[in-house]
């Protein structure tokens, strides 16, 4: 190991040091299924904010758009704008009556006025599909960062690495619980915040703080000249790839209020208050951040290689901002560039650690308290015995999502977020606004919409040109599948333009073929629950 | 929670239902709705109509106004501005005309349950 490499290493070691230290202050408190799901409910809205920045800023973020900018230039915004839009939904249509009228998984809300265990079922399979795919991308980009930083392309050593996040993540969510989890989510939130503003001032000052040089550096970097900063240059091509980007900026403005991972925060605070205030505070630390993000593409475009050959380019861009960080730095070989490189990259390392612990807590969360405890066991079944099996099923979850992570490195950590967000504006959002909404909404409209939808986003995207079919422009193959398969009939690479409208109409479709009226009889108490707070889970007292 | 056959949770309290008839709560439900509604269409609108522009109105957002900064950019940060008012006008309308309404329907939910335990 040479001294950047010694360096770095510290600092992985050392963030990992700091969040198992508080995992285990965190667990002397963790007993019975409210603190381990839900923390006790006793985070404050500025805390949750904090951890829900945390939860919701992940490697997608920080690597994935940054390095989308870098390559695609205006396009890659896209991102920024669609995924900070998207929290006013959470805002006004969710965090508040969903803190209200549930308890510690997305499905509670729904099994408050259908029958338990359909809903709990389907909403349960979805809650693991979506959390999967967001863990997919987070694995990945474990996986870019080690490439990068031991400069070997090794199988073996990237395999080894998710392998470490997925038990380290494994390890924080059975002994932590939730409150564990929640403070690793605030603390990687401040160390972010700190990496960003750092690397986005050292940029800004290479232009002397001239927002309009910066542009024209990044644009005369990349020969592309003006277009870099236009509209257009990855989605304009043709009609399919317009609408792809409408696709796309549909999925990330309506999937982030179905993201289980986010639903679940809004139980950590005491009142439907603080949830507001959680957002608040989210709304205003994650729009700065994706402010930054801005100078981070455009300075890695402006500052970085980012031809067909480069670094920047070969992990389709997740690795600009790390490289960035060296080159502001003073560049390869110099100090201040090793030093901010392992800094920044040790950043990226706490986020997606943060992020793939909030994930599995979610989809563990989700099988032992709806699957096990009450599909399964129908209730009957002591809050001991439910944390164990929440305990099993976060083993389980990660081991699958490690063996998920290993084929699927070349993708862009950006872009399998994205998806993610298709799975849960189809599968979730519909389901969720109606049971908030619409008072006729019932067990089989809630089931349908959310099969519907997830069916038909899964089938959609494993029939486009992402799977299989695939080719970049030099002929070489860009799908998941090899080249000699070919089954793709679906144009588009985001499936969300067709298969979200599929979610809402599958669950309008269900809902009046069916002839339930428990359903519609129980949103009246529902409603006012939702709506006040009265009768809402309590924060549990010290 | 669930009963016998885990089908739907029986209903937990009478005094919702009258909850969901007093006049306080009607008037809530309306201030609620009165904002969220309409904001939503207005958000998602605009959002959508930028969209639309960055794909079919190159001219337009091409333009430049100052150096390199184009209209792209400009209405790319203006959809940064508009959430962050919009978030902030709903936290006031919510803490100015919602929650008192919410904390009054609740109190009544707490005098109702009081003496019976908790009802779940």
């Amino acid at each position: 190991m040479n001294g950047t490499e010694l360096l770095t290493a510290g600092l992985f070691l050392g963030v990992v040091l700091v969040t198992v230290a508080i995992t285990f202050w965190a667990s002397r408190q963790t007993t019975g299924t409210s603190n381990f799901y839900a923390g006790g409910r006793q985070f404050s809205g500025f805390q949750n904010g904090m951890a829900v920045s945390g939860d919701y800023m992940s490697a997608a973020s920080f690597l994935g758009i940054s390095g989308l900018i870098a390559l695609n230039g205006y396009d890659g915004f896209l991102y920024s704008i669609g995924f900070l839009v998207a929290w006013l939904v959470a805002l006004l249509l969710v965090a508040e009556l969903l803190r209200n009228s549930g308890r510690y998984t997305m499905a509670d809300q729904l099994a408050y006025r259908m029958k338990q265990r359909p809903v709990r079922t389907a909403a349960a399979t979805s809650t693991v599909v979506v959390s999967i795919f967001y863990l997919l991308a987070q694995m990945v980009g474990a996986g870019a960062l080690v490439t990068l930083l031991l400069g070997v392309e090794s199988e073996f050593m990237k395999a080894v690495v998710i392998a470490g996040v997925g038990l380290l993540m494994i390890f924080y969510v059975t002994v932590g619980g939730m409150k564990g989890t929640t403070w690793v989510q605030i603390v990687k939130a401040i160390l972010l915040m700190a990496g960003t503003i750092l690397i986005t001032f050292l940029v800004l000052a290479k232009f002397d703080f001239n927002i309009s040089e910066l542009l024209g550096a990044a644009s005369g970097n990349t020969g592309k000249g003006e277009a870099f900063l236009q509209p257009g240059l990855k989605y304009g091509i043709d009609m399919t790839s317009k609408l792809d980007f409408v696709s796309l900026g549909i999925a990330l403005v309506l999937g982030t209020a179905g993201l289980p991972h986010i639903l679940i925060r809004f139980y950590t605070v005491p009142t439907a208050k603080a949830a507001r205030t959680s957002v608040m505070w989210a709304i205003g630390l994650i729009g700065s951040f994706y402010l930054m993000t801005l100078a981070l593409g455009f300075g890695a475009a402006a500052l970085l290689d980012t031809g067909p050959e480069s670094k920047v380019a070969k992990s389709s861009g997740n690795l600009a901002s790390p490289l960035l960080a060296e080159a502001v730095g003073g560049g390869t070989g110099s100090v201040g560039g090793a030093v901010l490189l392992a800094l920044i990259s040790a950043v990226a390392f706490a986020t997606i650690l943060a992020v793939v612990a909030g994930l599995t807590l979610t989809s563990a969360s989700s099988v032992a308290h709806d699957l096990y405890a009450n599909v399964w066991k129908k209730g009957k079944v002591s809050e001991k015995q439910e944390v164990k099996v929440a305990k099993i099923s976060a083993f389980v979850i990660g081991g699958v999502a490690i063996a998920l992570a290993i084929p699927a490195q070349k993708l862009n950590i950006a872009f399998l977020v994205a998806l993610a967000f298709a799975v849960a504006a189809s599968a979730n959002l519909p389901s969720l606004l109606y049971n908030l909404f619409w008072k006729r909404f019932n067990t089989r409209g809630a089931t349908w919409a959310i099969y519907g939808g997830l069916i038909s986003c899964l089938v959609l995207v494993i029939s486009s040109p992402v799977v299989s079919g695939k080719l970049n422009a030099d002929g070489t193959n860009a799908a998941l599948l090899p080249k000699t398969i070919d089954f793709s009939w679906f144009p588009l690479d985001n499936p969300g333009i067709v298969s979200i409208p599929l979610g809402f109409f599958f669950g309008w479709l269900g809902t009046v073929t069916s002839k339930e009226v428990e359903s519609e009889a129980a949103y009246d108490e529902f409603e006012v629950r939702a709506l006040t707070g009265a009768g809402a889970e309590q924060a549990t007292p010290h | 929670m669930t009963d016998e056959h885990g089908v739907h949770r029986s209903s937990q309290h009478p005094i919702y239902q009258e909850l969901h008839e007093a006049p306080d709560f009607a008037e809530l439900r309306q201030r609620y709705r009165s904002f969220v509604i309409p904001w939503t269409v207005a958000f998602l609108a605009w959002y959508l109509l930028y969209v639309i522009m960055s794909n079919w109105a190159g001219g337009f957002m091409n333009t430049k106004l100052v150096g390199h900064i184009n209209v792209a950019l400009v209405f790319g940060l203006l959809q940064f501005a508009s959430t962050f008012l919009i978030a902030w006008l709903y936290a006031r309308h919510m803490n100015r005309h919602v929650d008192p309404l919410a904390r009054k329907l609740e109190a009544r939910y707490d005098a109702a349950i009081k003496g019976e335990g908790a009802p779940r």
